[in-house]
């Protein structure tokens, strides 16, 4: 479960050493854009050591490496890998070649250091060639297990303006959904950056979840809780889930092929989605009693 | 009749100041007082030694009060609270006699009941008439409140109100009266006012204050005290107001006003009055200039004195009427006593100041502080300095979970059921340690240089001197 990833800069000690107490389902190191080139080695070691000797209690961790075609991609593969991260940020991800080419990158580094654990990779698409190429992308390789939207960079390659109502990106968050969904991944959406503006966070993260994101990227711990809001189930919906459940059951039970609930069809995708719900509310420990 | 004498030093001669005396001084102009230094240095000017200086608190402004330390003009110190650099001269063993650290409320019952008689207050007034009416509202050096300085004026034999705006008498408005000032001195200025009152009070953006901040206000939520009549006090740094500003959310969202909020008070706390989280304050200390122009216009917004505000006794405080108080630490030990006198290294940088009293009489006392801050651990086996006991301490609120005192059982169930991360202090000691290592014991010096007295008058603990070469 990613309903919030928060992004936590790979040269702030401070911020790296709370950071698995800032409330999110994962973290990102970032090695890129928060890091200047003069800093890039000694953010490097910074994140190894987070990693190695911090306990994360739970919280995933990503590390935004850098670009496959930078000098510091390999050095960034050789230093982190070994600390055994769940998933690489991948930027600038334009085509399935270089996505394929990092996996490669990837597996010849893990084979190279005897590494057990294999990361998983997460494309962050945030060119208009990324999302043209967004279905080959997720469907490149079996480690992509996400696509990620980045909409500041997007929008400067649009040459537009990225606006909090975010019409520019409408395009590029539909095409992701659509394109990670058929492939089988999941889709994570892009931050919202104005850190003190509740409401305009609300709204984003609502709608990103209507559009059918997984969750939603954060650079502020300020945005986490309404994230996790937001893609938490609602008590409603896991009543819901709960009440299909139970009508699948009895339907079984009474050797009834096509049930009605509350005067609707209860088929298959209905289903999946309550099971779903399910799951992550027993994820997040919520009971069926709490709802009831 | 006027009691405007020509001079500070006439005023000090017709007080009948002389060696081995007291002499007190209220903390209301904060970092930028001028008063106590122009006055110890009069006193010095004269020749008389050997006095004590009892302040409610002392701040680096006062610093060349260790000058008058090495010359023995000043023998004995007494505060409620010292700040860092001042401390720090101190824990290197200024004085030879340890300083005396009361409480808000400590100091001014020791002042009533003669434990620690004045013989001659200095009350700083940024507004007075020439009988001695006096205010902190109003004036170019306006602090607000004189909360600090009322014990001073209504039990020192003899009381020195010295103002930079005198007022054609009477003075409207007072909160010290006439009847127990003797003279009156007039000066170009008591302060400045950069130091006095901040402009504003910010409530902090650091992503950990704020984690800790909203899980405070959580706690205060489940702890079943936050209802119709909640009252509440909380600090004006970090987290204790960013704390304020959750809490204020939750109280307009669920339509609950509160009796009042105490204390020190910021702008903050201003806003939540006026947008009806409290129906009103109690201000015994203003922080900011909108504390101060609230004190000044709105009747609800009131001025109480350190007694009325926190001492102890069976006539009680507004301190025992709390509800809920959220404090701060330097170091809370797995007992949860808190150490708010000494920093990481030993040396003085605080004191209870209001800590210990609205601990005991509050129904729910939280500390709000980091696992770690730079290289240390907050959570240790045992405090360098008891200043406030762990038995009156209820929760303690870190980023990495919320340690509720064993004494406390029904309030950890409650925060359990409301889903809270509720862990044991000493898990939450070896999460930091994890994290810093565990620090070696501090060295300490072979003096006493303080002595901290329980808001009871009784000996709490005692704070040596800092080693050789620290």
């Amino acid at each position: 479960m990613r309903r919030s990833m928060l992004f936590l800069p790979g040269n702030n000690p401070n911020m790296l050493i709370n950071g698995s107490c800032l409330g999110a389902d994962a973290v990102i190191f970032d090695l890129e854009d928060a890091v200047s080139p003069a800093e890039k080695d000694a953010a490097r070691i910074l994140v190894r050591n987070t990693m190695r000797y911090m306990d994360f209690r739970g919280c995933e961790r990503i590390v935004r490496v850098n670009a496959v075609d930078t000098p510091y991609f390999a050095a960034d593969l050789e230093a982190i890998l070994p600390e055994g991260p769940d998933m690489l940020l991948l930027p600038k991800a334009g085509t399935a070649a270089e996505v394929q080419a990092a996996d490669a990158a990837m597996t010849q580094a893990e084979e190279r250091l005897g590494l057990q654990k294999r990361a998983a990779l997460m494309p962050l698409i945030e060119t208009a060639l990324g999302v043209e190429n967004a279905f080959a992308i997720a469907a490149c390789c079996p480690r992509v297990e996400a696509l990620f939207l980045g909409a500041e960079d997007l929008t400067a390659d649009l040459q537009c303006k990225r606006t909090k109502g975010g019409r520019e990106i409408e395009y590029a968050r539909t095409r992701l959904v659509m394109a990670a969904r058929a492939a089988g991944t999941e889709v994570y959406d892009t931050p919202f950056t104005d850190v003190n503006d509740d409401e305009g966070i609300e709204a984003d993260a609502a709608l990103a979840k209507a559009l059918g994101f997984s969750g939603k990227s954060s650079i502020s711990p300020r945005h986490v809780e309404v994230i996790n809001r937001v893609f938490s189930p609602s008590p409603e919906e896991i009543r819901y889930a709960y009440e299909v459940m139970d009508a699948i059951a009895e339907a079984k039970a009474q050797g009834k092929g096509a049930i009605a609930l509350h005067g609707k069809m209860v088929d298959a995708p209905i289903v999946s989605r309550a099971q779903r719900t399910i799951a992550m509310a027993q994820a997040l420990g919520i009971s069926r009693e709490v709802t009831a | 009749m006027s009691k405007v004498v020509k001079s500070l030093r006439e005023a000090i001669a017709l007080a009948g100041l002389r060696d081995g005396m007291t002499v007190s001084f209220h903390h209301h102009l904060r970092n930028g007082d001028f008063v106590l230094n122009f006055v110890m240095d009069e006193i010095a000017g004269m020749g008389i030694r050997d006095l004590t200086v009892n302040a409610s608190a002392l701040f680096d402004v006062h610093t060349p009060l260790i000058g008058h330390t090495e010359s023995r003009v000043v023998t004995h110190l007494a505060a409620n609270y010292i700040s860092a650099g001042l401390g720090r001269a101190i824990s290197r063993g200024a004085l030879e006699a340890p300083v005396e650290f009361r409480t808000h409320g400590g100091r001014p019952k020791d002042i009533a009941l003669g434990r620690t008689p004045i013989d001659v207050a200095f009350i700083a007034a940024p507004a007075a008439d020439p009988m001695g009416n006096c205010t902190g509202r109003i004036g170019k050096s306006t602090c607000g409140s004189l909360g600090y300085a009322f014990a001073d004026a209504m039990y020192a034999k003899r009381v020195v109100v010295i103002t930079d705006n005198i007022v054609p008498y009477p003075l409207q408005g007072w909160s010290i009266p006439e009847s127990y000032v003797d003279y009156v001195v007039t000066v170009d200025a008591i302060g400045d006012p950069k130091g006095i009152v901040s402009g504003t009070t910010q409530v902090t953006r650091d992503p950990v204050g704020l984690v800790m901040a909203a899980q405070a206000a959580k706690v205060i939520q489940a702890s079943g005290l936050l209802k119709e009549g909640f009252s509440f006090q909380t600090g004006a740094g970090g987290a204790s107001l960013a704390a304020a500003r959750f809490l204020k959310d939750i109280m307009l969202r669920e339509g609950i006003q509160g009796s009042f909020a105490s204390g020190g008070i910021t702008g903050y706390l201003v806003d939540m009055l006026r947008e009806g989280c409290f129906r009103s304050l109690m201000d015994v200390q203003c922080f900011d200039l909108k504390a101060v122009e609230s004190l000044r216009e709105d009747p609800r917004h009131q001025e109480i004195s350190a007694m009325q505000y926190a001492a102890p006794g069976e006539r009680g405080a507004v301190v025992d009427s709390l509800d809920v108080v959220i404090l701060g630490a330097t170091e809370i030990d797995t007992d949860f006593h808190v150490n708010v006198h000494t920093d990481s290294n030993g040396s003085i940088m605080g004191g209870s100041g209001g800590h210990s009293d609205t601990a005991a009489g509050s129904k729910l006392a939280m500390i709000i502080a980091p696992l770690f801050r730079a290289r240390m651990p907050i959570v240790t086996d045992r405090v360098t300095c008891i200043s406030t006991p762990g038995q009156d301490i209820d929760v303690l609120v870190t980023q990495a979970g919320v340690a509720v005192n064993p004494r406390q059982a029904e309030l950890r169930e409650r925060l359990e059921q409301a889903g809270l991360p509720v862990v044991d202090i000493h898990e939450l000691k070896e999460r930091a340690e994890a994290i810093t290592g565990k620090p070696k014991a501090l060295p300490k010096g072979d003096r006493v240089a303080a002595k901290v007295i329980s808001r009871e008058g009784e000996l709490l603990d005692t704070i040596y001197t800092l080693p050789e070469g620290r």
